[in-house]
């Protein structure tokens, strides 16, 4: 008999008692271990993927930043290039006029410098002129300059206006004093005459007369009485000529156009008149 | 010559006896257990493991793998019956290479004895899966006169497992015995080589055959699925 029935039965319990033993200490154990390690895969997947998910929401949000900072870049240079621009203009503008008030200052400076060597040369010229004229009048001076003279001053006295006449008849007739008759040469007696005759003749009166020798004066005559003068003489013309000169340079100086001075040669000279007042 | 293991007793008492059969059982079953213990003392759950841990879980997963493939949608829950039907097997027309070694699975009692577990077992899952009463009727479809036929079917295909078995080892470890006395150098150990590779196949044959048997106790009342296996 190949079945032996004891066999059967405890192979059938040997079998149970190894699936058991089995079951302890090989499936359970390797299952739980291939389960676990499953798990512990699937939840690093599951980590890599929520990494790759916040990778990629950092990446978009850097991206995002990225292109606000390029906008802003932009914007900003846009904004620097356009004060740049303004600033600079500015500046250009700031210079300019710097340049300009340095200009206009120096040209002023340059205007003032010519203004007073111009007038520095205006006077001196003035200056050399007059007493050119001085010398050669004072070398010219003679007796019939004198005598000359004398008959201008009587002439001038017989033209006189009548208002003038007036009241120089009124000085000369309130004075106490002799009347001065002051010149630069001694006058001679006819001439002493001829004065006494034409003042008598202008104002119809007798007049005394003291005759003076001035030799500072430059030429001509001059009569006195009582605080007042009747006067000719070439003096006075200088006088009038330089008065004349220079009220020709102050209105010069108002225009000012030119730099460079220019020496006015050409004077206006005022006749002169018989002039009363305090010497 | 022994014809079957079961005729080596070492020890008897009435009864009970200790015959080879059953020693050689225990020493497998000491294999077993005490390897497995051994290699799964220290399991790691991550990337880096053993080699027999790797060993361990590809023949693990293999056994789920093909209980799955022949059609038992929860492998987890047949894994130890099946699987240790297969390694038991396997472990036991392995160890044939080993001088002086009897294999188990050369008893006819120890093939009948694990025909009579996967005879149990396959009502045992049927019932669990589908009930008492829906287990039943099905040897009663598709009418009531099949119910001889699918009792028979049951107990011949037990017999047919037991025997299978029993006599590919058996006359395995026959040609052997007879090769060693006619040639007794080089042909032999073809002959062991080739009763190694008969092993193994009986093995994955016995083993696929309950779980073929199982996945149809569980899968008779779905339609179109219902499928009497006789081989």
């Amino acid at each position: 008999m190949l079945i032996d029935w004891f066999t059967v039965a405890a192979q059938v319990l040997n079998f149970l008692i190894l699936v058991w033993l089995m079951k302890r200490f090989l499936y359970k154990p390797i299952l739980h271990a291939i389960d676990d390690r499953e798990k512990r895969i699937a939840k690093e997947l599951a980590n890599a993927d929520k990494k790759m998910a916040e990778a990629q929401k950092e990446r978009d949000e850097f991206q995002h930043k990225n292109d606000e900072f390029d906008q802003q870049y932009i914007e900003l240079m846009s904004k620097a290039k356009d004060e740049v621009k303004v600033e600079r203009q500015r500046l250009l503008d700031e210079a300019r006029q710097a340049t300009d008030a340095l200009s206009a200052m120096r040209h002023e400076k340059l205007r003032k410098d010519a203004q007073s060597l111009h007038e520095a040369m205006s006077l001196r010229t003035q200056q050399e002129v007059f007493a050119i004229a001085r010398k050669v009048l004072m070398d010219l001076a003679t007796a019939s300059l004198e005598e000359r003279m004398t008959e201008v001053f009587t002439r001038r006295l017989h033209e006189m206006d009548d208002q003038t006449k007036t009241s120089l008849a009124e000085i000369l007739k309130a004075a106490t004093d002799p009347v001065l008759v002051r010149s630069t040469f001694d006058l001679p007696v006819e001439q002493r005459v001829a004065i006494q005759n034409a003042l008598n003749e202008t104002f119809s009166a007798d007049i005394p007369l003291r005759f003076e020798t001035a030799p500072d004066r430059v030429s001509g005559i001059d009569l006195t009485a009582n605080g007042q003068k009747v006067a000719w003489n070439i003096s006075d013309y200088l006088v009038s000529l330089e008065r004349s000169v220079n009220e020709l340079l102050k209105d010069k100086k108002i225009p000012e156009t030119k730099a460079t001075p220019v020496l006015e040669t050409k004077a206006k000279l005022e006749k002169p008149k018989l002039e009363t007042g305090n010497p | 010559m022994h014809l079957s293991p079961d005729e080596i007793i070492f020890w008897q008492h009435g009864f009970l006896k200790l015959n080879a059969t059953i020693v050689f059982t225990w020493g497998l079953m000491l294999l077993l257990v005490i390897g497995s213990k051994l290699v799964t003392r220290k399991l790691s759950i991550g990337l880096e493991r053993s080699r027999w841990q790797n060993l361990l879980e590809i023949v693990v997963t293999g056994i789920e793998k093909q209980i799955e493939e022949v059609g038992l949608s929860q492998p987890a829950k047949y894994l130890a019956f099946l699987g240790t039907l297969f390694l038991f097997i396997a472990t036991a027309s392995l160890c044939t290479i080993i001088p002086g070694y009897e294999p188990p699975t050369g008893s006819l009692s120890t093939t009948l004895a694990f025909a009579l577990c996967v005879l149990v077992a396959v009502p045992f899952f049927g019932i669990e899966e589908q009930g008492v009463g829906s287990y039943l009727s099905s040897y009663v479809k598709p009418t009531f006169i099949m119910l001889p036929f699918n009792i028979i079917s049951e107990i011949s295909r037990t017999l047919a497992l037991a025997v299978r078995l029993f006599g590919n080892m058996m006359s395995g470890a026959m040609i052997i015995g007879i090769l060693l006395t006619i040639t007794p150098l080089i042909f032999p150990i073809f002959m062991t080589i080739l009763g190694l590779l008969t092993g193994m196949v009986q093995a994955y044959i016995f083993s696929i055959l309950a779980a073929v048997y199982i996945a149809a106790a569980i899968r008779v009342r779905k339609p179109g699925t219902e499928s009497e296996q006789t081989i």
